[in-house]
């Protein structure tokens, strides 16, 4: 399917939870979504015979300054097509549906956006930080971050 | 064998004996972890109940970097410290989704030295995962054989850009450097010294007795599992899923070579045991020399680097690239907020997708066999955690 | 070996101090911690295989911090893994020795500046012998450091106290 195909069909089935359906984008076009519909969207992507979008390949967070985005590169093996989704949530309230029950290889994924960004995925079953100790502060792929004077009795900077 | 706390027997003079389940820590040293990754064992005497696994003992902060450097091309050199087994391969990766972001079109050239080295280090690279894999079901001398043919590729990667193990040859646009006069030569001696050193691996290792009873069986990921945990490369393959970026998502030029997929097919167990994710490497390094002496054979006369303004400027756009590394599906999230410098880079590496599957497949093994799963997975840390 | 043999063939008396064959001894069978941090460990793993051989210099591989005269840290020393480094430094017998291999485990290498999460060397939790540049250090390099190791351990006396 094409990108055209994908968004219409999403957009009669999901009518108000699509915000945007950015065709024109300079390199890959991409959808925006409500946050709260993810999951619903997620699970229609991957039952419905003509989409049969089967893996995720990549979940990415993203500070945009005031709200952090969800990325999602979703790809069908089957029929070789490939769609980018997206969410956006206010940094101070940055609550993401988990999709973990549609494809279970974004438990792994939500929790580095967890650690390194501070999103918050709810339903998650296990959202602990993955990659930083788990008694660090602070979220350092933010744009504001900055970095702590010592940890644990260490010296930070250089 | 020791039972769980569910059945509980009656000894011989009446009393009940009780177990328990126990902590085991694995790492983060340890022989077979292949580096800094900590496990945490639930285990029931020898049964492995659960597996926790808890990583980021080399978070270096790949992200951070990429956006604090000044230009695109300046991230190269952190791209090679991901994978460190296989940083040619992480190059083409960056490469292709940068130059897809920037628009950048490279000379035909460019791309088959680009396939040419990509495959030499995929050879590479398997020839660590299988060595060290050998290590951890106790074979040390396929080792040693297999460092000795990697060596001679590190010696012709030596000659093309001077370093052994992290190149920053692939540049945005181009190359550091053209090849050598007489490398082509040398490359094809290669092949040839190559091949009969296989089929030795294969009697030495691969169709070794002992150690496919000690992999065959071992460790089985189902199909549909693998596709949901996005598992990907020799991973997936191993479970008979017949997918393979280089020929499913076509980049560079590996449409003009003639070339087959490897996939397990369960030859001595179940599809998808350890045991076929390492016979995919091995075939797969006999794949990779087909596609080298094909693109040495068509490897095109011209310049090494595209005609590129000093300073490129995207406009604000994002764009994800991906590619068949040795360990499987490699992506780059770019975006740029129209400056020179990247605003965002996120790396999607295979290792740290493959790994999150070990849980799955290792609940009800035995420890020992836990080491031949995890080896098999071919994690790098450097990847995992970035 | 022919020829020692010859050599001692008749009387097998060997004059020497003390504390020069223990320190033959303890500088020809420097075993090594088996445990590698990152890209170097790679190239530490080259060093000990085939084309380098560093088993000839009598560095043998082992698993255990109990067994091991000397650490290679090898790559990059993160926060989280600072106190593990610590803890395993703490395990090993004396004397002990440390090689930090690597502009990482140097001063941070090229993770300097922007790394949050890397420790900037590793003698800042544990004292280092020998410091190996580059990055990543070849296998020469690494062989140079072990040399310049066992010159200090030719040199140390068993009845002085050492640092
Ligand atoms: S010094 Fe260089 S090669 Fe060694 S661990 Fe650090 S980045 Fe890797």
């Amino acid at each position: 399917m094409t990108f055209q195909e994908i968004s219409e069909s999403l957009q009669k089935k999901f009518g108000e939870a699509v915000l945007l359906v950015k065709a024109d984008a300079a390199v890959d076009p991409f959808i925006v979504v409500a946050p709260q519909s993810i999951c619903d969207i997620a699970l229609f992507l991957r039952d419905d015979k003509a989409m049969q979008i089967d893996s995720l390949s990549c979940l990415s967070g993203v500070d945009r300054k005031g709200t952090l985005e969800v990325v999602y590169h979703l790809a069908s093996m089957t029929l070789k097509h490939k769609l980018v989704l997206k969410v956006s949530v206010p940094t101070d309230r940055p609550e993401v549906p988990s999709i973990e029950s549609v494809w279970k290889t974004a438990n792994w994924h939500e929790r580095e956006a967890y650690d390194l960004f501070g999103v918050m995925f709810t339903g998650h079953p296990d959202l602990r930080r993955i990659l930083l100790p788990y008694d660090w502060e602070g979220y350092p792929l933010r744009k504001d971050y900055e970095v702590p004077e010592f940890y644990n009795g260490m010296r930070v900077p250089y | 064998m020791i039972e769980t706390h569910h059945s509980q027997p009656a000894t011989s003079r009446g009393t009940t004996l009780r177990t328990e389940e126990m902590i085991v820590n694995m790492g983060p040293q340890h022989p077979s972890t292949h580096g800094v990754l900590r496990l945490e064992l639930v285990v029931d005497g020898e049964i492995v109940v659960d597996v926790i696994p808890h990583l980021g003992y080399l978070h270096r902060c790949f992200e951070k970097h990429a956006e604090q450097m000044s230009n695109y091309q300046q991230v190269v050199p952190y791209v090679d410290r991901m994978d460190y087994v296989s940083s040619m391969g992480n190059e083409f990766s960056y490469v292709v989704a940068a130059e897809k972001l920037l628009k950048i079109q490279v000379p035909e050239r460019v791309e088959y030295i680009r396939v040419i080295m990509a495959e030499l280090q995929r050879i590479a690279s398997h020839q660590i995962a299988i060595g060290t894999y050998g290590i951890d079901i106790g074979a040390f001398t396929p080792f040693l054989l297999l460092f000795k043919d990697r060596e001679r590729i590190l010696d012709l990667f030596e000659e093309v850009c001077g370093a052994r193990l992290l190149y920053n040859y692939f540049w945005i646009g181009g190359l550091s450097h053209d090849l050598p006069p007489g490398w082509v030569e040398k490359a094809k001696a290669f092949c040839e010294y190559l091949k009969p050193n296989i089929v030795e691996l294969n009697g030495l290792l691969t169709y070794n007795k002992i150690f496919i009873s000690r992999t065959a069986n071992v460790g089985v990921l189902p199909k549909q599992v693998a596709i949901n945990y996005a598992c990907s490369g020799p991973m997936l393959r191993g479970s008979g899923v017949d997918w393979d970026l280089r020929r499913d998502d076509p980049y560079s030029v590996y449409h003009k070579i003639d070339w087959d997929v490897c996939v397990g097919r369960g030859e001595v167990g179940t599809v998808g045991d350890c045991w076929d994710r390492n016979i995919v490497r091995v075939h797969e390094m006999e794949q990779s020399l087909r596609i080298i002496e094909q693109a040495l054979a068509q490897l095109p006369e011209g310049d090494v680097k595209a005609a590129l303004p000093k300073r490129i400027m995207p406009v604000a756009s994002e764009a994800y690239g991906r590619t068949e590394a040795p360990r499987g599906e490699l992506g780059f999230y770019i975006i740029s907020d129209g400056t020179g410098s990247p605003y965002r880079i996120k790396a999607r590496g295979p290792s740290f997708v493959n790994l999150s599957v070990v849980t799955e497949i290792s609940r009800g093994a035995m420890i020992a066999d836990l080491v031949a799963i995890l080896g098999s997975t071919d994690i790098v840390l450097g990847e995992v955690d970035r | 070996m022919g020829l020692l043999d010859k050599q001692f063939e008749k009387s097998n008396v060997l004059v020497t101090s003390l504390d020069s064959l223990l320190n033959w001894a303890r500088l020809s069978s420097l075993y090594q911690m088996q445990f590698g941090l990152a890209c170097c460990a790679i190239e530490m793993m080259a060093a000990s295989a085939s084309n380098f051989d560093m088993m000839r210099f009598g560095v043998i591989p082992r698993a255990t911090p109990r067994q091991v005269d000397v650490m290679i840290v090898s790559g990059t020393v993160t926060l989280k893994m600072a106190s593990r480094i610590k803890r395993l430094y703490d395990q090993m017998p004396e004397p002990r020795y440390v090689l930090s291999m690597g502009s990482c485990s140097n001063c941070g290498g090229p993770y300097w500046e922007h790394g949050y999460h890397v420790l900037k060397g590793v003698d800042r939790v544990i004292p280092v012998d020998v410091y190996i540049p580059g990055c990543p250090p070849r296998p020469e390099a690494l062989i140079e450091g072990l040399m310049k190791l066992q010159e200090k351990v030719r040199n140390e006396s068993m009845a002085k106290k050492h640092a």
